[in-house]
């Protein structure tokens, strides 16, 4: 029964929706009932059309991801172990910050028109902070105790590095991991709402332009699966990866 | 008795430390800023002795183990000990347990043993050490799961691992409570006695001290203030009368009474 309740809201505003459809009081102009965009989601999934689509908008969001994340880390990483690092790049870094990423579309736009690095850049950029300020994070809130137990155990830098820094800062990075997972859809969506000739948020606008709302209705569910999906195999590593740690052990 | 060695490049004596490592110190100094913590400490420690060192707050008496420990270097003055000076020869023992909660019981003690052999061995050895301390059957365990007493016995392991000539303990039981104490006093002096490392002791309980040790210092204002030898018979039962009253004389020393 536990397991069933938390579905139950879901289901009736589904039945709502659809009662509400079928005897008129939505017209399908504004929101088609759910049959209808499970129709037309038949319908993208014979056609090859969504897997096209999903496959474009998952590679621009890994590949952005990875790039951004990666810099990110290194940069998290860096600043957290050398103060001289961070004393040459923080402050630029968060300069850069409290520039909203998507307001750079136009100037993307401008600098790589509308093909894939555009995306990818933006992607790459949005992801790049959280990832950056919660490796920054976790690296420097390390527990100065057991480092100077490592030293005192004669680790290697090398060693401490791996054996304590790291796994220390792991449940901070993985906060940024998931908040950078967040940031990347979003960035996404809109990157290729505005400009783009391929993925789902193409495959909303093309349809908006033919008035087929069903489309739209389902192309916007294909993004909240992809978060949800993204996000499921985050919290599972996560669990793996931190297991040690009763907080995380049965999540 | 038999001693399980390692596979090792080094002396004999670094390999088997069945023999303590005997210390000395010559005026030994040490300062932060302008308060001078240890003011020209000299200090004898023969091998396989028991000492304990007792103090108020801020006596300088964590200092000085930090120095012996080769965690700090004194600003002047010197700590010789015959033999190895540095690595696995001297272990420290700190007030928390510090284990790498991420690790599990088991890799937490092969921290004890850098990374002399092959895996497996270091495995087997740990388990070794761990039955030692009497937690065998937990070496799959994540810390989080065990007590405070447990996790200190695991701290107890894995500064045993290596095999040390000299054991620097920091007030190893202040977070314990009163039984766990008592239990894990016993087990300290009983490893001491098997092992024959040289025990250095820091704590603010003169009971303790008296439980423990063949020698107790008072450590005053920086510098050794009392030096007494503990001549009683080994298992120590609290509550002994003899031991009583060397704690009377010490903590009338040290509450001026």
């Amino acid at each position: 029964m536990r397991r069933i309740t938390p579905w139950l809201l879901p289901l009736a505003i589904l039945l709502l929706w659809q009662a509400s459809a079928s005897f008129g009081l939505i017209r399908p102009q504004i929101l088609p009932a759910p049959t209808e965009v499970g129709a037309a989601a038949w319908r993208l999934t014979r056609s090859g059309e969504l897997w096209t689509n999903v496959e474009v908008s998952a590679w621009r969001a890994l590949l952005g991801f990875a790039i951004g994340g990666g810099i990110g880390f290194a940069f998290g990483l860096l600043n957290g172990l050398s103060r001289r690092a961070e004393v040459v790049t923080d402050t630029t870094l968060q300069m850069v910050r409290n520039i909203p990423h998507l307001a750079l579309i136009p100037l993307v736009i401008l600098w790589f028109g509308i093909d894939e690095t555009a995306k990818i850049f933006l992607v790459a950029l949005g992801v790049f902070f959280p990832i950056y300020v919660n490796t920054l994070h976790g690296v420097r809130s390390v527990d100065r105790q057991l480092l100077e137990m490592g030293r005192a155990y004669g680790m290697s830098d090398r060693a401490l590095l791996w054996r304590i820094v790291l796994p220390g800062a792991l449940p901070a990075i993985f906060v940024g991991l998931r908040y950078g997972l967040g940031i990347m859809w979003l960035t996404l969506i809109v990157a290729e709402t505005i400009s783009a000739s391929s993925g789902i948020g193409f495959m909303a606008m093309n349809a908006r332009e033919f008035m087929l709302v069903d489309v739209v209705v389902f192309s916007i569910l294909v993004y909240a699966a992809l978060g949800k999906l993204a996000d499921t195999v985050a919290r599972a590593l996560e669990r793996i990866c931190l297991a040690w740690n009763p907080v995380y052990a049965k999540g | 008795m038999t001693v399980t060695v390692l596979d090792r490049t080094g002396s004999p004596e670094m390999r088997i430390s069945t023999r303590g490592a005997a210390v000395r110190l010559r005026g030994v100094t040490q300062r932060f800023g302008a308060k001078t913590v240890l003011a020209g400490i000299d200090l004898d420690i023969p091998a396989g002795q028991f000492v304990a060192v007792v103090g108020r707050s801020g006596c300088g008496k964590s200092t000085l183990l930090r120095l012996i420990a080769g965690l700090d270097a004194p600003r002047s003055g010197t700590i010789e000990m015959d033999g190895a000076t540095a690595g696995d020869a001297v272990r420290l023992m700190f007030q928390e347990p510090r284990l790498l909660p991420w690790a599990r019981v088991g890799a937490n003690v092969e921290v004890g043993l850098g990374r002399a052999g092959d895996r497996a061995a270091r495995r087997r050895a740990a388990v070794e050490v761990l039955a030692q301390v009497g937690l065998a059957d937990r070496a799959a365990e994540w810390p989080s799961v065990l007590s405070g007493g447990q996790k200190q016995r695991v701290a107890l392991a894995r500064a045993l691992a290596s095999h040390p000539r000299l054991l620097a303990f920091d007030e190893p039981l202040g977070a314990l409570d009163a039984l766990t104490r008592i239990e894990m006093q016993a087990l300290i002096a009983q490893v001491w006695q098997d092992k024959g490392f040289t025990a250095i002791v820091v704590t603010h309980d003169v009971s303790e001290a008296v439980a423990l040790a063949d020698r107790i210092l008072v450590l005053e204002a920086g510098v050794v203030a009392m030096d007494l030898a503990v001549d009683l018979p080994r298992p120590r039962r609290h509550g002994d009368a003899a031991a009583a009253a060397i704690e009377g004389r010490i903590l009338d020393r040290l509450l001026r009474r």
